[in-house]
């Protein structure tokens, strides 16, 4: 069945997985459901410890099982180290048939792909996957078909009930005994706990993890002590030099400082730039760029940020430091500025997923900003974005927040060069979708700028704006004539995963990769 | 022209391609990996042997690790490895068969 942004579903995944195909970036708006709720065991007499001596007793105590889904968050980024050991200890225990709800997994979990191919794990849920779990699933080695959701729909999942988690294990820098934890204090420090708290909220069980046990009461937490079954102490739960890297040094590349001047130009010469604007970036060179120098331009002129959302990054740090930025809305640090940031200055705050991103909920912060500064692998001629599979067809990336806060801002510029290496960023058609082109208004590249033909308000309003404005058709053309028009990826019938929008339905699905055949 | 010696050309950084000839008796035999081969396989081989037939070679065994190079690098360095497989290095024909 063909959805609205063209790709043809097969019957046999909408039947699979009791979906339907993606109909719109908001068909369900206004959409009425009711939300599922855990399974919880009451602690009411106060001599009952939660404290456990390793994984293992945790794992036994909270009833595991074939075919239960455990569910991780990825704060920790490439330092991870949970995620691999409690799977190394359910294969230990012989466990089988296993599905992972990941806010997302990265190259630290490799580790775990052996654990795919004996049958352990069998089912994946998460945002992307990077390295050689994601060549797992592209050469057909994951049994069950893989779910690729946004940080938002995510939230949505667990909370509609449509996945259901069994046990939640979440990393936690500092915990106490009744299972208080926090993001900063410890040895692991990794900002925010944001992405876990619906895992808190919605799990039958859940599963404190910590290598920095605190005194009670280890306040104000992340996640309550009302949410833990149990607090598990161990020797490490990731490698702080992995978890963050010390700030990145702005870009020198020439062509990315263009880009970003680019962005620059257009943001300032938009309606939406005033005293108040929110603004959401990636953490991309040419992105960490953009707010430098918008920063300049803020400064120069006396324009606050009202809101500043999203993955922190040093550079946002600095704005807030400097009075340009009133609150800095947080669920995610990629630098340890941003984690340093978010402990000392009380206009840092930390939300949960649901407020940043959920669709479903009653409002998240992702509708109310005004720019969001996006990357993408591939943009289309219609504007789609792919952020998850390569253009060699092998799942390499992640939905992340992008098409949250695509659907959610007014303005959304894509950052993208228009070649790598050989590869042309803009084309005829994406290898996969993941977010709908009729939420990317503006792609920015060093050959050129398109204002999607939607945007006759943005294109009106840079008439007299001196950019290299062109259409979307003469970036694919001034791409395809320095490097050819490239052939598609030759794959299987089979599908290995899909790829859910926000609500839910089915905008892609992603198959098995063939070899290469002449 | 004939591959009288092994030769090589290119390198195996970004964007370029290494290229070796060697003599051979059974047309040109190619063998090609290549970064980018899904997307542009069946262009780099084309090129290669309209290469190859524009230097009147009619019989190598050629190798290419390409790293997403462009035709006009690819071309480059098939005709470097040719020449350099004849001894060739001065005096080169730029604008004749060399385009």
């Amino acid at each position: 069945m063909i959805n609205a942004v063209g790709r043809d579903i097969p019957e046999e995944v909408l039947k699979a997985t009791g979906k339907e195909v993606f109909k719109g970036a908001y068909a369900y708006d206004d959409h009425e459901y009711t939300k599922a709720a855990p399974k919880v065991h009451a602690v009411c007499d106060p001599k009952r410890s939660k404290v456990v001596e390793s994984i293992h007793e945790a794992l036994v105590k909270c009833g595991i099982k074939d075919g239960m889904t455990l569910s991780f968050h990825h704060h920790f980024r490439e330092g991870d180290y949970v995620v691999n050991m409690v799977m190394e200890e359910v294969h230990k225990m012989g466990i089988k048939d296993i599905t992972i709800c990941a806010s997302s997994l990265g190259k630290a979990n490799d580790p775990i792909v052996p654990y795919i191919e004996d049958g352990t794990i069998t089912g994946i849920e998460s945002s992307g996957v990077r390295g050689k779990i994601g060549e797992a699933i592209s050469t057909g080695r994951l049994k069950k078909l893989a779910i690729m959701r946004s940080h938002g729909g995510r939230v949505r999942a667990v909370e509609s009930g449509e996945t259901h988690i069994d046990i939640a294990f979440i990393g936690a820098p500092t915990c106490d005994d009744y299972g208080n934890m926090r993001a900063n204090g410890g040895k692991s420090d990794c900002g925010v706990l944001s992405y876990a708290v619906v895992d808190a909220e919605y799990a039958d069980k859940v599963v404190a993890v910590t290598d920095c046990l605190v005194p009670f009461p280890n306040i104000p937490a992340s996640i309550s002590m009302i949410h833990v079954d149990y607090v598990c102490v161990v020797d490490a739960i990731g490698d702080p030099k992995k978890i963050a890297s010390g700030a990145a040094k702005p870009t020198t590349d020439v062509r990315k400082i263009m880009m970003a001047d680019y962005c620059t130009q257009f943001v300032i010469n938009t309606p939406y730039f005033k005293e108040g604007f929110s603004y959401q970036t990636g953490v991309g060179g040419a992105s960490i760029a953009s707010t430098i120098s918008l920063g300049k331009i803020m400064e120069e002129r006396g324009i606050h940020m009202g809101l500043g959302l999203g993955g922190i990054t040093t550079p946002m740090c600095n704005l807030l430091a400097k009075g340009l930025v009133n609150k800095l809305v947080d669920t995610q640090d990629f630098d340890m500025g941003a984690i340093e940031s978010i402990k000392s200055n009380p206009n840092h705050i930390e939300i949960s997923a649901s407020e940043y991103a959920n669709p479903f909920n009653k409002g998240a912060y992702v509708n109310k900003l005004d720019f969001v500064i996006l990357a993408s692998l591939e943009v289309d001629v219609n504007f789609n974005c792919n952020v998850v599979v390569g253009s060699d067809g092998m799942i390499t990336g992640a939905q992340g927040g992008h098409p949250d806060t695509a659907a959610g801002a007014k303005c959304t510029i894509v950052i993208a060069p228009l070649l790598q290496g050989r590869i042309p960023a803009i084309c005829t058609n994406v290898t996969t979708v993941t977010t709908p082109g009729e939420t990317v208004d503006v792609v920015i590249t060093d050959y050129g700028i398109a204002i999607n033909p939607r945007r006759q308000d943005l294109i009106e309003c840079m008439k007299d704006v001196d950019l290299p404005f062109c259409t979307i058709e003469e970036l694919r053309d001034k791409a395809y004539a320095i490097v050819g028009e490239p052939d598609p990826v030759q794959f299987d019938d089979r599908v290995v995963g899909v790829i859910e929008a926000r609500d839910g339905t089915i905008i892609d699905v992603v198959r098995k990769i063939k070899d290469f055949e002449f | 022209m004939e591959i009288l010696k092994t030769a090589m050309a290119g390198t195996l950084e970004s964007s370029d391609a290494q290229v070796t000839v060697e003599p051979g008796t059974d047309g040109i035999e190619l063998t090609l990996e290549s970064s980018v081969m899904h997307q542009y396989g069946k262009q780099i081989r084309a090129v290669v042997l309209e290469t190859m037939e524009r230097l009147g070679v009619e019989n190598a065994k050629v190798t290419i690790f390409d790293k997403g190079a462009l035709d006009c690098t690819l071309k480059a360095r098939v005709e470097c490895a040719v020449y350099r497989s004849n001894g060739i290095t001065e005096n080169l024909p730029w604008g004749g068969v060399i385009k």
